[in-house]
This record gives structure tokens, C-alpha cells and sequence, in this order.
């Protein structure tokens, strides 16, 4: 495990978060907030699960985007696909192995905002005992008040895995090498 | 000599014999099965066919068991034959514990497949609806209880067929004829 980055990233979190006070905190006990994967089935249609148990936090400034960051917590053993027999499949070893790596991570490193008012969020994603560095992108949906006297800014963001970069080399065949990682993430203002 | 459909105190009936037997043949061939399952790679032709007979002829057992369990309140058993005390207790509990393993094997392997509230379809002939699940990740746990007591199952079904054989070679008694109804004329 890469506890430097970790510890890194916490740090990072922290000094950003004391210098602006726009701190988010995810809101996933709305459910405002989701973690999607699609991985396509042969070649001919879209799979698609998610992960339920997930928290998280953020930290953003509209004024000074490329200071934000993030940090979430996934339970891989939460997957669901709604099909029991290949959310255990995909519990086992051959996939998640969520006995030996019951948690996985992402903090990012940095977050480069683009003129289009979209940006690329780097940072390190811990899965199956694995940490690499990845890159989402990231798009702004909105930020503002909510009807119940918080304030919320919401995201969403793509990314891609390769499977085998994970240690997961169970054969779905070549045109489900990678999966696509669909990420909505709703925070609130603390 | 016709041979009676019901038990008497004296032999087996046609119809526990038939039951024993049948699932005999289906929990010894369900074992292998099962395992084969765990090896199957995503592009092997049998990837869906295999947990597809397997599911059904589960559910099929699972009627046979039920079946069997009504049909031995329905009859009056034969007297166990006479042996050591010691062993008199150890048959009983062994003749237990197969059934209560089978029923932990069956319903286990059921709650996996219904875990997400699907039922389960039986050889494209009838589906048997699933029960609300229990505990989040159900298909885990039940898995993992499935494998457990399908081991106890299957070990415990080869020491009750070495006894059987051992009665049949060593004792010289009728238990295993009659099982097979054969001879139970001429045997004591």
C-alpha cells in the first residue's frame, strides 16, 4: 500500500482545506452521489453496476479551481449489478477479491482546470492492493443553494481502468479489457 | 412377489426405495457438478449451461427431499436391525445429519441464486420464485455455506456407503438388500 501518497494527499487536503473555508463534504447518504462502472459484455452491449458504499470529501473555490481536492473511500465489496451470482463472482479473487482488499481509494494530486470550464482531477487510485496514478475528467454541474438553508457544487467525472493494471486477469474476452468508471459526486458545504 | 409401494415393519416399500436411490444418484452426481462450475472460464461453452442444470436439478432435489421427508412421516419405518448400542446411535445420528446436511446444502444454493430476487427457473419448466433476501451480500455468505456443507454431505454419503457395504460383506445382515429389495426372503 502507498500510505506516503496517502498521507501525502491528507496532508495536501488539510492545509488547502484550513487556507479557503469551502470545504464539501460528499453527500452519499442522499444518495446525491454515485460510483458507475460500464464494461462492455463481448463486444455487444454495455454492462453497467455500481458501488454503493462509498464517502467522501472535497474541497473547491470557484475562484481558485486548481487548488481543489478530493479524497474518497470505496467498499469494493458493496458492487452491485444486480445479479447475485456475478456480484460474488466479482467479490471473488478472480476480480475484486474483496477479502484481502476490503477498501479501496482515491486522493488526488492535483486538479488543472481547462478554459472550456472543464478540468482533468490527478490522483493516486488504490484498487485491489494496487495504487496508480490516474486522471478523471472532470465537468462542473453546478453549485449553489439548496432549498434547505446549505449550499451543495456537484461534479461528474470519467474515467477509464484497465483491468490487468489491477491484477484482475480474468478472460472477458478483448473487448472488456477496460472498464469505465462514471462518477457523480454531490458535496455539501460545511 | 410383488413388491409393496408403502414400508412395513419388516422391509423397505417401492416408494422409499425409489426415494433413496434418486437422491443418491443426484446428490453424488450434484457434487462434481458444483465443482466444475468453480472452474469454468468465461468462454467456455458450458459457462451458462452447467449452473443452469445444476440450479434445476437442485430444485428438483429439493422436491424429492420434501417428498421423501413426507413420505417417511406417512410410513412406519422398518426396525432397525440389531447391533451394538454404540453403533445403533451412531446410524441414527449419521441418517440425521445426511438429511439435515442435504436440506443446508439445498436451501444454501437456493438463497445464492434468489439473493437478488430473482427466481429460480427449472429447466425451462417452472420457476421457483424467490424469497426476500435475508443479510446484504447473501450470495457470499450462502456460497461459502453451500461449498462447507455439500463437503460434510458428500463425505458423510461415503462413510454411509462404506457401513452399508460394511454390513452387507462383514455383518451379513440385510441393511443394504433391503435397500435394493432383493432376497429378503431368504435373508434374516
Amino acid at each position: 500500500m502507498n500510505l506516503k501518497t496517502i498521507i501525502a494527499g491528507a496532508i495536501l487536503a488539510g492545509t488547502i482545506t484550513s487556507a479557503q473555508a469551502t470545504d464539501y463534504v460528499i453527500d452519499d447518504k442522499g444518495a446525491h452521489a454515485s460510483i458507475n462502472f460500464s464494461i462492455k459484455h463481448l463486444g455487444y452491449s454495455w454492462l453497467v453496476g455500481r458501488f454503493n458504499e462509498f464517502n467522501g470529501s472535497f474541497s473547491y473555490d470557484e475562484a481558485d479551481p486548481a487548488a481543489s481536492t478530493v479524497s474518497v473511500n470505496i467498499k469494493p465489496a458493496s458492487v452491485d449489478s444486480n445479479h447475485a451470482e456475478r456480484d460474488k463472482h466479482l467479490r471473488s479473487d478472480e476480480f475484486l477479491a474483496v477479502d484481502k482488499f476490503p477498501d479501496a481509494q482515491f486522493v488526488s494530486t492535483a486538479f488543472t482546470p481547462a478554459a472550456d470550464g472543464s478540468a482533468i482531477l490527478s490522483g493516486n487510485l488504490t484498487l485491489r492492493g494496487v495504487t496508480k496514478p490516474i486522471e478523471i475528467a472532470v465537468t462542473k454541474i453546478g453549485e449553489g443553494k439548496d432549498p434547505w438553508g446549505g449550499y451543495r457544487a456537484g461534479f461528474q467525472g470519467t474515467t477509464e481502468l484497465k483491468l490487468k493494471e489491477y491484477g484482475i486477469n480474468f478472460n472477458l474476452g478483448p473487448a472488456s479489457e477496460s472498464v469505465y468508471l462514471n462518477l457523480n459526486v454531490e458535496g455539501i458545504r460545511q | 412377489m410383488a413388491i409393496a409401494v408403502k414400508d412395513n415393519p419388516e422391509s423397505f416399500g417401492l416408494g422409499s426405495i425409489l426415494l433413496h436411490w434418486m437422491t443418491a444418484l443426484i446428490i453424488i452426481g450434484m457434487y462434481p457438478l458444483g465443482l466444475y462450475i468453480g472452474t469454468l472460464t468465461y468462454y467456455d461453452p458450458d459457462y451458462h449451461t452447467v449452473p443452469y442444470w445444476h440450479k434445476s436439478i437442485g430444485m428438483i432435489l429439493l422436491g424429492l427431499l420434501l417428498l421423501r421427508i413426507l413420505w417417511r412421516i406417512m410410513n412406519t419405518s422398518p426396525a432397525p436391525l440389531p447391533q451394538p448400542k454404540p453403533l445403533l446411535f451412531a446410524t441414527k445420528a449419521v441418517h440425521l445429519l445426511l438429511y439435515l446436511l442435504t436440506i443446508t446444502t439445498l436451501v444454501s444454493g437456493y438463497m445464492i441464486s434468489t439473493a437478488d430476487g430473482r427466481g429460480i427457473e427449472v429447466f425451462n419448466w417452472f420457476e421457483i420464485p424467490a424469497l426476500p433476501a435475508v443479510t446484504e451480500n447473501q450470495e457470499d455468505i450462502a456460497g461459502e455455506i453451500h461449498f462447507i456443507t455439500a463437503t460434510l454431505l458428500i463425505s458423510l454419503a461415503a462413510i454411509h456407503a462404506l457401513a452399508a457395504l460394511k454390513h452387507h460383506f462383514i455383518n451379513k445382515d440385510k441393511t443394504l438388500t433391503r435397500m435394493l429389495n432383493m432376497r429378503q426372503e431368504t435373508h434374516k
